[in-house]
């Protein structure tokens, strides 16, 4: 059976990814250990428990309001959680660690400047003041022609591109990237979805959340699917993709989307 | 008492023709206010910025503080500044008193709660949504401040604008503190009021059109520099 085995090398594959996970002391290894977020009375993340290996793009996937976005808060340290812990590389992020992240919010938050300075800005944050940089930066997510431009009159997408723009200044080790797509045309999205793989290859861990399946088939090397604020699966893409574990995944991935 | 047409034609030709008394006056009234402003917006700004980005206990109670300082009655700030720096006073030996400083100095104090109470509002509704993007980029406070006032500056200014306005306009601090002294202390206001009690309306009706001019005027520059800022999304 040609298919059995192709989801057993997957499985072997995946083993693999979370025995790196585990054993290393590597900065970019996420693990969150029953994980919950409550806001008030309501709880918006419900015992997450969930360990990433330091390399690999992992995609994470899930309704609205699943608690995607808030997910990635907590692992950056934006948000502490309720209960339970978040841990790179087997310590809690402090703030030198934080520096070697890079986030890229759902919506993009844009300073009230040009489009150069504010990737200056960032730059400036890390000590660094290099024009010829910025400029290849600019260059890179289609933006150089807009350098000037007051950075909020930019279209949607184009804030999208200035936001990443502005997190691969950083270089970062770890890249979390927050549905980076969601407005762009096609042929931007294979442009970013490019970058995000370059970076990739360069060392940086990523995890960025999409709602398209086709992408997820497209980046990911495992997939996270969050489903009203719990973790539901957790597995490599192509398995997920073609046979999900769970109903609410299966109707998730054929557009019936269950909340 | 000189009948009001004339006093409005004098006063008229007393401004087309840059009056010496006249110019002495309203430059001393710009040199005054202008410097507060400066000084108020100096301690004002970073501290109403700081204000908006922390939260520490008896933070409301401090908030409340600002708003009620922003309604300090001009005369009372410049009894209070009176106090301080008459010759019994404990900054007595400075001999400031009935100088342009004394007057700097009371209005200073008179629109620096106007321009921290504005400028905390300004700058904290600004760090609601900067405040994920700086917490991820790890920014010292300072950092985060100086951002924060230079994204405001199209507000900031225009809250500056404010506490000039409420400067050049007022008469009782000036009068306390500087005692509206002929070529020494007397600025628009309290020459108005001077001229006005002794009868002589031509300058004190030049002074109240160059005033109105140059309140009007702040005016115009404040919504000419938010047209500006909104054109550019940056307000
Ligand atoms: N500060 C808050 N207080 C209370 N509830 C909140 C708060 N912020 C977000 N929520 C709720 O938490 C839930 C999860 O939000 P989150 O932004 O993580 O969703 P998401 O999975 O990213 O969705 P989307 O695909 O639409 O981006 C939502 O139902 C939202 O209404
Ligand atoms: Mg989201």
């Amino acid at each position: 059976m040609p298919m059995r085995d192709a989801v057993t090398d997957n499985i072997v594959e995946f083993d693999n990814l979370r025995h790196n996970a585990s054993d290393s002391t590597d900065q970019r290894a996420l693990a969150l250990q029953d994980v919950s977020l409550t806001v008030g009375d309501t709880t918006l993340i419900e015992d997450a428990s969930l360990s990433l290996s330091g390399n690999g793009i992992t995609m994470i996937m899930g309704p609205n309001g699943a608690g995607k976005s808030m997910l990635l808060k907590l692992a950056h340290g934006l948000i502490a959680p309720t209960k339970g812990t978040v841990t790179w590389g087997g310590e809690p992020l402090n703030d030198a660690g934080r520096r070697t992240q890079a986030m890229v919010f759902q919506k993009p938050v844009l300073l009230r400047r040009s489009v150069v300075a504010n990737v200056d800005f960032v730059l400036k944050a890390r000590g660094i003041r290099d024009a010829a940089r910025r400029n290849d930066l600019l260059d890179h997510v289609g933006l150089l022609d807009h350098a000037r431009q007051p950075a909020r009159l930019l279209s949607g997408g184009e804030q999208q591109r200035l936001a990443l723009a502005r997190a691969l200044a950083l270089k970062p080790k770890v890249m979390l990237l927050d549905e980076p797509t969601a407005s762009l045309d096609p042929a931007s999205v294979l442009k970013i979805e490019s970058i995000v793989q370059e970076a990739h290859t360069a060392g940086t861990k990523i995890i960025f959340i999409t709602h398209d399946p086709g992408q997820a088939g497209r980046l990911a090397d495992d997939i996270v699917f969050v489903h009203r604020g719990r973790v539901h699966e957790h597995g490599p893409a192509d398995l997920f993709l073609s046979r999900p574990d769970t109903q609410e995944a299966r109707d998730f991935l054929q557009g019936r989307i269950v909340v | 008492m000189q009948d009001f047409g004339e006093a409005f034609g004098l006063a008229l030709s007393l401004v087309a023709s840059g009056d010496a008394d006249l110019v002495e006056i309203v430059a001393l009234s710009l040199r005054v206010s202008l410097s507060a402003t400066g000084l108020a917006c100096l301690i004002g700004l970073p501290v109403g910025a700081l204000v908006a980005i922390t939260r520490f206990p008896g933070r409301n109670a401090v908030l409340i503080l600002f708003n009620a300082l922003m309604g300090l009655p001009p005369v009372v700030v410049g009894l209070l500044v009176y106090l301080h720096l008459s010759r019994a006073g404990p900054l007595g030996f400075l001999g400031l008193l009935y100088t342009p400083t004394a007057m700097i100095i009371a209005q200073t104090i008179l629109i620096t709660p106007i321009v921290m109470a504005l400028s905390r509002q300004v700058i904290e509704d600004l760090h609601a949504e900067y405040a994920d993007q700086f917490r991820s980029l790890v920014l010292s406070r300072w950092q985060q401040v100086s951002a924060l006032i230079w994204d405001a500056r199209f507000s900031l200014l225009t809250v500056g604008l404010a506490g000039f306005g409420r400067a050049v306009a007022e008469v009782g601090a000036v009068m306390i503190v500087g005692g509206n002294i002929d070529h020494l202390t007397r600025v628009m206001t309290t020459a108005i009021a001077l001229e006005t009690s002794k009868g002589d309306l031509a300058l004190a009706l030049a002074l109240g059109l160059v005033l109105m001019v140059i309140a009007l005027g702040v005016n115009a520059l404040v919504q000419s520099l938010r047209m500006t800022a909104v054109r550019h999304a940056y307000a």
